[in-house]
């Protein structure tokens, strides 16, 4: 089965995970690709995409596996297709064969940049990491079945806290994917509940890159 | 850092609503742009991107040099909200600029429980409510759409209104305008150009006059403005404007697919409907025009839906040659074809038939009322007969899904009408029992009916509507007539279809009511989530307004009607003549079995209509 890496940003982060897959299969449509469709009543397109993307948060590395009928085409030619046929904000940076499995998936990188509308204490880096070098940080989580609470600190695997101007604040964190997956906003969460006066005023969320187990680029 | 707006988004439902950017949204470079036109649909983006008409003028609009279209929909409450208390104004989807800085400002007005968003969109925009209120050029407000028939309600809050069929007409008036903006005309020198542009009515040159017992005296034109405001019709479709390249939402939308009209207007004069007059005369459209605009639309919008629309498709004449080369096509590329609005004939049963290969969805008949009397009172000429073999043959192929719509408080109607819904409903369990082959499964009949409301420009136009009270209690009536578990009972509650019926035909002094009610809070009032008729029963008090007036009074035959002034091809004669034709139970045969003078035809000048 072929796999696309792809970007998603500007306007692109306020489309769904579900409008963004119904997206998809009409890009395929337009650039004439023919998706295998799934047997039975309804038929369906082929097509997934690995780490559903929360409403808002910008990727440079989403995963989308996908299955052509027909003739094989090479995978330039997918390529500049496909981006011909795609809206301003969703970009496929590469097609290619025989990708990971996905269980392999393990870490997740992302950025935070945390806004503040009046000028940054001077040792809210230090705050913060000091936060995230406790035990425990519990955080509740929202999820289907009510509230839930969660520890941050086991999923969290690397963190670096830097200042980048007078009103922001960038958290570049290295977090579990899949079995738990750490989504990295909960770091927000946390310094709302422990460090409220350090609660920012808005916070942008990127995903910066995906590794397996030991840390190699996944793909 | 991130501006207001991106950090609101992502405070309220479905933000990518107010984003733009999807396929195919037209953006272009402001130094080549003269006439910035913000164009308003007064509803939510969902509905308002499934709306065929804003999608053609869209693109008539964009084809022009100099011109840039951009759309504009109402914000849903969350994000009204979160606007006003951030002080953030309406704007507009493709450059994101603020509506109060275009030049022109359009709506496409398609049923009256809009307005209130009209009202409120230009609020949300800064903009003044009054057309005296806005001085310049800049911010002129146009609108047009079925409403235009009959605009009285709007008149002071739109400085004109563009009649009819907008493919034509629309590139007239901003061809104009662009000449005003470059030559620096006055907002008055433009207005008496304008009304100098066939199917244009400026509402400010004509003066009303009032008998002491609140009914129209007189519609004086002044200015030099004309007595009677014809509207404008495209007579060769073949050859009109068609968008071929779509905007495909980045979201799901209502109607998420695309959309083939293949005729306009309609020869079957059901008296109660104002498009079935309004849109006259027939003009079809050719099935090798409409077979390569389809394949030209899946493929540049990627649509794995499209349906094929007009007021009723069986009654085109090619419907056979289009879905005959249509079908294969779709089956090759996976396409869902759908033909909604058509007949209980033959023809559509088989069609039917094939196009459902892949899911069977539910029957839909709209008999409307109960007992054949009353079905030739309001000439809609759907037999028992022909329903229940329709039922037949779909049960016995597996169907198990009927839909049936009816209006309760037609003219003359009595409660032996009402019961005759319970009895036909009847008749379709009766058939299951006899045909249904998917017993299993159980037969499911929905039945719903709505308050009617008289429109203008129908033989209906002069009839009272029953008060809410009887609408009630026929409601009920009909309710204690259903005991079968299959049946599921519908009505719509009468406030909403009062309002509509107090604005569908009402005068210019019902814009104080508008604009007192939306100052009171309505908005969205096609929505059950907030439409509130208390802010609206308080704003008819406010100003001394008599909602009855224009409900359960019912018009006069010789009274002068708001909307006496506008033209839409039918003759107010014809009108009259169907309406008698109503009260003595006679049926007008449909126009294909031989034209019944309608006087549509007068619209036509290069082709005869195509009843």
């Amino acid at each position: 089965m072929p796999r696309a890496l792809f970007a998603k940003k500007g306007s692109a982060i306020y489309i769904s995970h579900l409008d963004l897959m119904r997206l998809f299969q009409r890009a395929f449509q337009r650039a004439g690709l023919k998706l295998t469709h799934s047997q039975g009543f309804n038929p369906r397109p082929l097509v997934s995409i690995a780490l559903p993307l929360s409403l808002g948060v910008e990727s440079g590395c989403e995963l989308l596996d996908f299955q052509l009928e027909g003739e094989q085409i090479p995978n330039e030619t997918l390529l500049s297709r496909l981006n011909a046929a795609l809206p301003v904000g969703v970009e496929v940076l590469a097609v290619y064969n025989h990708g990971r499995k996905l269980k392999e998936l393990a870490l997740l990188e992302s950025i935070l940049t945390l806004e503040y509308d009046r000028d940054i204490p001077q040792d809210t880096p230090e705050n913060i990491r000091k936060l995230f070098a406790q035990k425990t940080v519990l955080v509740e989580k929202k999820g289907k079945n009510g509230t839930v609470v969660q520890d941050l600190i086991p999923m969290i695997k690397q963190l670096a806290v830097r200042q980048i101007s007078s009103r922001e604040l960038e958290l570049r964190v290295l977090g579990c994917c899949q079995n738990p997956t750490l989504n990295p906003l909960q770091l927000c969460a946390a310094i709302r509940v422990y460090l409220p006066e350090l609660a920012p005023d808005f916070t942008r969320c990127r995903r910066v890159e995906i590794y397996d187990q030991n840390k190699t680029i996944f793909r | 850092m991130t501006d207001l707006k991106h950090r609101i988004l992502l405070t309220v439902q479905k933000p990518a609503r107010y984003t733009g950017g999807e396929w195919g949204e037209i953006k272009k470079d402001l130094k080549d742009v003269r006439v910035r036109v913000a164009f308003c649909f007064p509803d939510t983006y969902e509905i308002g991107m499934s709306n065929l008409g804003m999608r053609i003028l869209y693109g008539v609009m964009n084809e022009m040099d100099g011109v840039w279209c951009e759309r504009v929909f109402a914000p849903w409450g969350d994000m009204e909200e979160a606007m006003r208390s951030h002080g953030l104004p309406l704007w507009a989807l493709e450059s994101q600029d603020n509506v109060r800085d275009f030049d022109m400002i359009a709506f496409t007005i398609g049923y009256e429980m809009a307005y209130s968003n009209i009202l409120n969109m230009l609020n949300l925009s800064g903009v003044p409510l009054r057309s005296r209120d806005r001085r310049g050029l800049k911010n002129m407000v146009f609108a047009g759409g079925v409403c235009a028939f009959n605009p009285e309600p709007l008149a002071e809050f739109v400085d004109f209104f563009s009649l009819g069929e907008g493919e034509e007409i629309t590139v007239e008036i901003l061809s104009l305008y662009d000449r005003a903006k470059g030559e620096g005309w006055s907002k008055d020198a433009f207005l008496h150009e304008v009304a100098k542009i066939p199917g244009v009515y400026v509402p400010g040159f004509y003066r009303h006059e009032y008998n002491a017992d609140g009914t129209l005296a007189a519609i004086i034109p002044t200015e030099g403005a004309p007595e009677v405001v014809r509207k404008r019709i495209v007579e060769d479709l073949d050859q009109a404007y068609f968008p071929v390249k779509m905007i495909v939402p980045s979201t799901e939308i209502v109607h998420d697919r695309a959309n083939l009209e293949v005729f306009r207007g309609c020869i079957r004069g059901c008296r109660f409907c104002q498009a079935g007059f309004s849109c006259r005369p027939v003009r079809k459209k050719s099935p090798e025009v409409l077979y390569r605009q389809a394949v030209q639309l899946l493929e540049d919008s990627g649509n794995n839906e499209i349906t094929v629309s007009s007021l009723s498709t069986s009654d085109y004449r090619g419907l056979k040659e289009l879905t005959d080369q249509l079908i294969p096509y779709c089956r090759e590329h996976r396409v869902n074809l759908s033909v909604p609005s058509l007949r209980a004939d033959n023809f559509s049963r088989e069609l039917m038939e094939k196009l459902q290969t892949v899911r069977k969805s539910g029957l839909t008949f709209a008999p409307e009322a109960g007992t054949q009397r009353l079905r030739d009172v309001i000439n809609k000429n759907l037999t028992e007969e022909e329903i229940l073999n329709t039922c037949a043959r779909a049960f016995s192929g597996g169907w198990s899904n009927v839909k049936l719509y009816f209006m309760l408080g037609l003219p003359t109607e009595t409660d032996e009408d009402v019961l005759g819904i319970a009895d036909l409903v009847y008749k379709v369990i009766k058939t299951w029992s006899a045909c249904g082959t998917n017993k299993k499964r159980g037969l499911r009949v929905h039945v719903a009916t709505a308050y009617f409301v008289p429109k203008p420009h129908t033989p209906f136009q002069w009839e009272k509507q029953i008060t809410p009270q009887e609408y009630l209690r026929r409601c009920k009536l009909l309710k204690s007539h259903f005991y079968s578990k299959s049946i599921e009972y519908d009505y719509h509650s009468p406030d909403l279809s009062r309002l509509e019926a107090v604005f569908a035909r009402g005068d210019r002094r019902l814009g104080a009511v508008l604009e007192t009610a939306v100052k009171n809070g309505a908005r969205l009032d096609g929505w059950d989530e907030y439409f509130n008729y208390a802010k609206w029963y308080d704003a008819f008090r406010q100003c001394g307004i008599d909602e009855n007036f224009y409900t359960v009074r019912g018009f006069g035959e010789e009274e002068l009607l708001p909307w006496d002034m506008i033209d839409v091809g039918v003759t107010k004669e014809f009108l009259l003549r169907e309406r008698h034709r109503a009260y003595q139970e006679t049926v007008t045969p449909d126009c294909r079995s031989g034209c019944a003078g309608c006087g549509a035809n007068r619209l036509l000048k290069e082709v005869a209509c195509d009843a």
